[in-house]
């Protein structure tokens, strides 16, 4: 039974994918569009729902009862339970129109976790009750009160590495009877980097040259040699923060031995690892010597990043990880 | 995904409401079970999560259906459709776990509310049936899912609700009012389901009143085109009751004499119009006796009026009456004959007593004094009346000696035939209470009353109240102030009240409640449309129809465009113009910082200056330095900015 409702579901995708290629004006398929989005009503769609449907029948039979007796009490009760229901069409609308998606922000994410995302919308005069926001087969459902612009936090499945969409999205509402559903679709021109998925137990890092040289002092290279200007990226426990309370910027402290931490993490000195093994393991290594506060440089095929250290080169070498071209096939 | 305990709470609670509009003819133990299954199910599910199995709601729901035909006989028609919709509506609440089943529920919930209207169409109970809906929408409103606050007060959906019914007012109204209304049922006699209602009865024997007589329901309310006659007079003849088996008197079906009885009138006719309340019978009420009325109605030969089939729904006819007059001056031999028929072997005290005043040689007048003399001097007025024997007047007149109207009328009228003079009984309606506001006269159930019409000479059908000789007070002031002695459970005590609340009870029954289809016709008069037939009713709901939606649209949209600019930019932009006016001008390239620096250069030395300064530091601090503003700093801003004002221009 759940095979053939995954067959119908996945022939029904098909169906729409091919119609909104062929018939984007009746399908209303969007195109990619810049941020901010604002729902009007030339956007916005409204159609009974199922419980409706059944209301509405139910709405019938009671008015039918009620000029059978010839009961004119409950005939206007009947009346006022249509009107209110009727009315609740335009309030649902009112939810949605004039809604306004602002800003999309996304936290670090590797593949194969969930990527918190924030959407941002633009406060509005009026609450917006009981929203609810489908991205693909995930559901959301959030509200935002009157007069603060909110971020709303949401989680999105990351499977793979590289530039990711959001993709379109269904922002609708039932409110407030659940009679009418009220939706919009969105699709926000917005890509979201996702880092490579991280080794799990991936061996310790690897020496640096420095085994080739002489080593300049032993000790954990904490060997003071002189200061020189902060540069971004630099590690915070090196700031010199005595030296620098006497000078206009930061001061860090230079050590004799750079050159014995510069750990090169190379994707061609990984064999026998296929192509994603390795970029796996290569990020690994990025986090693990951020986190050692060892300085790398990365060497991809077609490109060497570092040596360096700190919060940009970490997400410079992480951004090249993540953009590698796929194997060759 | 699984209903919370407030969700489901609330649900309990409509449904209950909705049961409780219903408990009034539910039998005694069914209300008890209904009403206590949903706290119960409320407490025990606030206490564990477990649903109920259908092996325990598959045989309540068998037993249900069991009970009501036990108990009515069948599944259909009004009384045991309400019950079973009422017990299926609690055991709905058992199996709802999920918001599709609580929706359901809810929907199920407006369905049996309405259905109460079905028995009882009163003011009062409209409005608090009606009251319940906002209950049931906040309901549904609650069953949205609004992740913030699950916490919240009740107001939020409250609100919700009654805003949403307080917008659908002329959309209501236009439906209620252009819904062609139907012209004959569409499935079943509505009457065949009529429950015993309260009226007076083509028949009659002592004691069969103390029902009525205890009923403060309104019978029927009067309107005088002229004005109203004096208590005393307000005599309300509704069935005639010559024939007498020596328990119960009954109609004559067919006079001998056919054709109206004719009447003299000789006082000014009095023109009226009855608004009689529903009472499942044919019997209307005419003041004394009618001279005509609307011609849909029937008036009998003994001149009381009548409808074709039982009353359902309140009837509102027009008639003409006369005081003063000699009904039927000559009798009938037979009709004479009739009138003074008794049966044989019954009441031999009462013709003893009879034969005896005519023997001392009294005239017929002097009979009747006599007769109402006795009662006024050895009788005394009570509802409750003892029991009498098979010869049911002599026990009365000699034995019991404490009665109503019935008693009395019965027993006068015994004796009158014994002593030869014509007489039967009348039913009818004595008294009522005027309303000064709304200007008619209310009469209620308890105002039924019976007395008596003797044949004289010359004089016709003359009525003689037997029961005022007794107790005047019951015909100078009303039923009410006669029984006196009620407990005060009776709700007796705040008769008064109810007497004056009764003109919105009015109001009610002739806007709301009597809007038929004849009605309706005339509702288009005001456009020209003098009978408006059932396609000019749906042009015209169709009408109303589009122009609110289009009314409710256009608001609905233009409130979606009024965001379009936030209020801080609608705030620079009045800036921007104030500084225009003292000569600067911002350019299409130019920040609000650049903008400054130009008036900065116009503004040399003003206090406004220093004004803009702090007006484009807050602006440009408000736009740029934060995600989103706070909305009170907008606010704020933009009150500074309606503040502002330009210096005038320098050259």
């Amino acid at each position: 039974m759940s095979a053939l409702g995954a067959r119908l579901e996945s022939t029904w995708q098909k169906l729409l994918a091919l119609a909104e290629r062929r018939l984007p004006a009746l399908t209303r398929l969007r195109a990619a569009e810049a941020l901010p989005i604002r729902l009007h009503r030339r956007r916005i769609y409204v159609l009974p729902t199922a419980f409706g449907i059944g209301f509405g029948a139910l709405l019938v039979i009671m008015q039918l009862g009620a000029l059978n007796y010839a009961n004119n009490a409950a005939l206007l009760l009947t009346c006022f339970l249509a009107a209110a229901a009727w009315m609740s069409l335009f309030a649902g609308f009112r939810t949605l129109a004039g809604l306004e998606l602002v800003a999309i922000h996304a936290a670090e994410c590797h593949a194969g976790h969930a990527l918190p995302l924030t959407l941002h919308f633009h406060a509005s005069a009026r609450a917006r009750p009981s929203l609810r926001l489908r991205i693909g087969t995930h559901l959301f459902a959030f509200a935002l009160a009157a007069g603060d612009g909110a971020g709303v936090a949401i989680q999105l499945p990351a499977p793979r590495r590289g530039w990711m969409r959001p993709g379109r999205m269904k922002l609708w509402t039932d409110q407030p009877l659940g009679l009418f559903v009220v939706w919009s679709w969105i699709n926000p021109q917005t890509s979201i980097l996702v880092y490579p998925a991280i080794e799990e137990s991936a061996p310790p890092l690897p020496h640096g040259p420095g085994q080739l040289g002489e080593r300049f002092s032993a000790g954990d290279g904490e060997e003071f040699s002189g200061l020189r200007e902060y540069r971004s990226g630099d590690p915070q426990r090196r700031i010199a923060w005595k030296a620098s309370a006497r000078h206009d910027g930061l001061l860090v402290r230079e050590s004799e031995v750079p050159v014995d931490d510069n750990r090169v993490l190379s994707y061609a000195s990984l064999h026998g690892l296929d192509h994603e093994a390795r970029i796996r393991r290569l990020t690994a290594w990025v986090i693990a010597a951020d986190a050692a506060m060892l300085s790398y440089a990365l060497e991809l095929p077609e490109l060497r990043i570092g040596p360096g250290l700190g919060h940009s080169h970490r997400h410079a070498c992480l951004r090249a990880l993540a953009l590698m071209p796929d194997a060759p096939q | 995904m699984r209903l919370s305990n407030r969700q489901f709470n609330l649900l309990a609670v409509s449904a209950l409401i909705a049961v409780s509009a219903h408990l009034a003819r539910l039998p005694w133990w069914l209300s008890i079970a209904l009403v206590a299954v949903p706290p119960l199910r409320m407490f025990s599910r606030a206490r564990s999560a477990k649903a109920i199995s259908a092996w325990l709601r598959v045989p309540l729901v068998l037993l249900l259906v069991a009970v009501v035909i036990l108990n009515y006989g069948n599944l259909f028609g009004r009384e045991p459709g309400s019950a079973l919709a009422c017990g299926l509506l609690v055991l709905k609440l058992l199996e709802s776990e999920r918001i599709r089943d609580a929706r359901t529920a809810a929907a199920f919930a407006a369905f049996v509310l309405m259905s109460a209207l079905l028995f009882t169409q009163s003011i009062g109970y409209t409005l608090l049936v009606s009251s319940c809906l906002i209950v049931l929408l906040a309901t549904l409103n609650a069953l949205e899912p609004a992740p913030l606050d699950s916490n919240r007060p009740l107001g939020a959906e409250l609100r919700t609700a009654a805003l949403l019914l307080g917008l659908g007012v002329p959309l209501a109204a236009a439906a209620f009012l252009f819904t062609p209304r139907l012209g004959s049922p569409l499935w079943g006699t509505p009457g065949a389901f009529a429950e015993a209602r309260t009226g007076l009865d083509d028949h009659m024997s002592p004691g069969s009143m103390t029902e009525l007589l205890v009923d403060d329901s309104p019978a029927f309310r009067v309107r005088f085109e002229t004005a109203a006659p004096a208590p005393s007079a307000r005599y309300f003849r509704s069935i005639v009751l010559p024939r007498f088996d020596g328990t119960t008197w009954t109609r004559q079906e067919a006079p001998a004499q056919p054709g109206l009885e004719p009447v003299v009138g000789e006082a000014p006719p009095i023109d009226y119009e009855v608004t009689f309340e529903p009472s499942h019978r044919p019997w209307l009420v005419a003041l004394d006796v009618p001279l005509s009325a609307d011609t849909g109605l029937r008036m009998r030969p003994d001149r009381t009026l009548s409808a074709v089939g039982g009353i359902r729904n309140p009837n509102q006819y027009r008639a003409r009456s006369v005081l003063a007059y000699r009904l039927a001056p000559d009798l009938d031999p037979v009709d004479r004959q009739r009138a003074l028929q008794l049966p044989e072997g019954f009441d031999p005290k009462t013709r003893e007593l009879a034969g005896r005043w005519r023997s001392e040689g009294r005239n017929d007048d002097a009979v009747i004094a006599s007769a109402l003399a006795m009662f006024n001097a050895q009788f005394t007025y009570t509802l409750s009346a003892p029991l009498l024997g098979r010869n049911s007047v002599d026990d009365f007149l000699f034995d019991t000696r404490a009665g109503f109207c019935e008693h009395f009328s019965s027993a006068f009228v015994v004796l009158m035939r014994a002593a030869g003079i014509p007489a039967r009984v009348v039913t009818g309606y004595q008294g009522g209470w005027w309303s000064d506001v709304g200007d008619y006269l209310l009469v209620r159930q308890s105002d039924a009353h019976a007395w008596s019409e003797v044949w004289l000479q010359g004089r016709g059908w003359v009525r003689v109240d037997p029961t005022a000789a007794v107790n005047p007070l019951r015909i100078e002031s009303g039923a009410d102030a006669a029984a006196g002695d009620r407990a005060w459970y009776s709700g007796s005590w705040w008769l008064p009240l109810r007497n004056r609340l009764d003109v919105i009870n009015r109001l009610w029954t002739q806007s709301v409640v009597q809007f038929n289809a004849l009605r309706q016709k005339s509702l288009l008069q005001p456009i020209g449309i003098s009978s408006a037939d059932q396609r000019d009713l749906l042009l015209a709901l169709a009408g109303a129809f589009a122009a609110i939606l289009l009314s409710a649209s256009l608001w609905v949209m233009r409130s979606g465009r009024s965001t379009r600019h936030d209020a801080l930019d609608a705030a620079w932009g009045r800036l921007c113009r104030r500084v225009a006016r003292g000569g600067v001008r911002v350019r299409d390239n130019e920040g609000p910082l650049d903008f400054l620096d130009r008036s900065r250069a116009a503004f040399v030395d003003t206090p406004e200056r220093a004004r803009l300064e702090d007006l484009v530091d807050a602006y440009v601090g408000l736009r740029y330095a934060v995600t989103e503003p706070v909305l009170a700093e907008v606010q704020a801003f933009a009150r500074k900015v309606r503040e502002f004002r330009a210096p005038p221009r320098v050259q």
